[in-house]
């Protein structure tokens, strides 16, 4: 441990909920995408699976809507270092999607793009049981467009460059293939509870 | 693969620039200060000698941390405001944030001979290596990566066509206020020398650096607030800079 000379930090608090590494942003959400905002109408917007499934498929807007709703209760984690206590996305899981594609039994990551054609590769398995998220709404209204809007990715459980934003689509693989931030250094999980920020961690 | 690498129907707005190394970003390397210089009243600069330091491409950042007597760390990413070939040093420019433990020890607490750890450079998406026609739309403390990329190319006597609009509240909050060429358009938003009109970015200031374009067009890095990335690049989208050209880097 290298103790910095007259560093004191914040006030501790004890907080189960902190990932290491992580501090509360409290109110703030900062946004952090590194392409321009698209201008994107929910009537444009649709998701589609395919790949390694037994029936590839494109959702529109509505399709997507006449799912069964489903929300996500609790906190965030991006790699910059924020945490986010206490957030409320609305969409529909992510399971909903997949059991009407049916992964086959060899797919193993998928790679989440966005209308931008930003990337995010994860382990499938991070996508399934209740863990990962459509969302298109925050706190009750729509997703603004510069946290995703119309409609994102929702894994709060990694790091949040896998929630990846304006959601096009998922590519389901037999085999892991970097995205963009993990092309770019990042982690291949992102587990904010392991503190795999960068590959190698 | 035979099916090659799966690549998404719409192309990446900003893919990445240069190869980045996963060895050289996990190591935490200790870095001591060597020196501070008052840029602003809010922001300085701070000196590292960094031994061991892999080298930087103008426009990346790295990850810092403190750690208290009782083994608290507090970790910060800042981008790196020195060029590289800077000797084994790196300078960082920070602004005193109002509460901030970090950036609040630097400016009250940090003198030279204090020892930190960073680990870096981190990123390739906002790196410049001096290749393509640069346009650099900055401000506040987001000039500190284009300053990167204006003190490389000078330093290397670079031919590559690089534009720098900067924006800041008035000249006395303008960060290198000194080292400003004539590659560079300041943008005064509350406060301006006589002569010089203030108010915010407009397609005023962008409009004769986008005519400027040299041919194959300019590479837009910009860097802020999101409330200045946000604006700064509509404003670059509606003076007919290509999406899949502009890399952003927002605060926080």
């Amino acid at each position: 441990m290298h103790v910095t000379r007259g560093f004191t930090g914040r006030p501790r608090v004890s907080d189960p909920g902190l990932p290491p590494g992580q501090y509360d942003a409290g109110d703030d959400w900062p946004v952090l995408s590194a392409e321009v905002t698209p201008d994107l109408a929910a009537t444009d917007w649709s998701f589609r699976i395919d790949g390694r499934v037994a029936e590839p498929r494109t959702w529109t807007w509505a399709e997507a809507h006449a799912l069964p709703t489903s929300a996500y209760d609790g906190d965030i984690h991006c790699v910059t270092g924020w945490s986010k206590f206490g957030v409320r996305f609305g969409g529909v899981s992510l399971d909903a999607f997949l059991d009407m594609v049916r992964p086959a039994t060899t797919a193993t990551h998928a790679v989440a793009y966005s209308h931008t054609g930003y990337t995010t590769s994860l382990p499938l398995a991070d996508l399934t049981g209740g863990r990962a998220w459509i969302a298109f709404e925050y706190d009750g209204r729509p997703l603004p467009a510069e946290h995703g809007g119309p409609a994102r990715l929702l894994v709060p459980h990694l790091y949040f460059w896998k929630s990846a934003k304006w959601i096009a689509g998922l590519r389901i693989l037999d085999h892991d293939e970097p995205g963009f931030w993990e092309q770019n250094g990042y982690h291949a999980r992102g587990n904010p509870w392991e503190e795999q920020r960068y590959s190698g961690d | 693969m035979a099916s090659g690498r799966f690549r998404p129907p719409s192309r990446f707005a900003v893919p990445g620039r240069i190869a980045v190394s996963g060895s050289t970003a996990a190591v935490w390397r200790t870095a001591t200060l060597t020196g501070i210089r008052r840029e602003t009243a809010r922001a300085a600069t701070f000196r590292f000698a960094v031994p061991g330091w892999a080298g930087h491409v103008p426009g990346q950042h790295l990850m810092l941390r403190l750690t208290a007597a009782d083994g608290y760390v507090a970790q910060r990413h800042y981008s790196i405001a020195s060029p590289p070939d800077d000797g084994g040093h790196i300078e960082l420019t920070l602004d005193h944030v109002e509460g901030g433990e970090v950036s609040g020890w630097f400016h009250t607490v940090a003198r030279p001979g204090d020892r930190i750890e960073v680990r870096g450079p981190l990123s390739g998406f906002f790196a410049w290596p001096g290749d393509r026609p640069a346009l650099l739309v900055g401000a506040g403390s987001g000039v500190v990566p284009l300053m990167s990329m204006v003190r490389h190319r000078r330093a290397h006597g670079l031919d590559v066509p690089l534009r720098l609009l900067v924006s800041a509240r008035g000249p006395r909050d303008l960060i290198y206020a000194d080292e400003y060429g004539a590659e560079t358009t300041p943008v005064f938003t509350r406060s301006a020398p006589v002569g010089v009109p203030v108010g915010r970015m407009s397609a005023t200031h962008v409009a004769p650096v986008m005519a400027e374009a040299p041919p194959g067009g300019w590479e837009a890095y910009v860097c802020g607030s999101n409330a200045f990335a946000e604006h700064a690049s509509r404003l670059l989208v509606e003076a007919g800079q290509p999406v899949d050209r502009i890399r952003i880097e927002r605060f926080g």
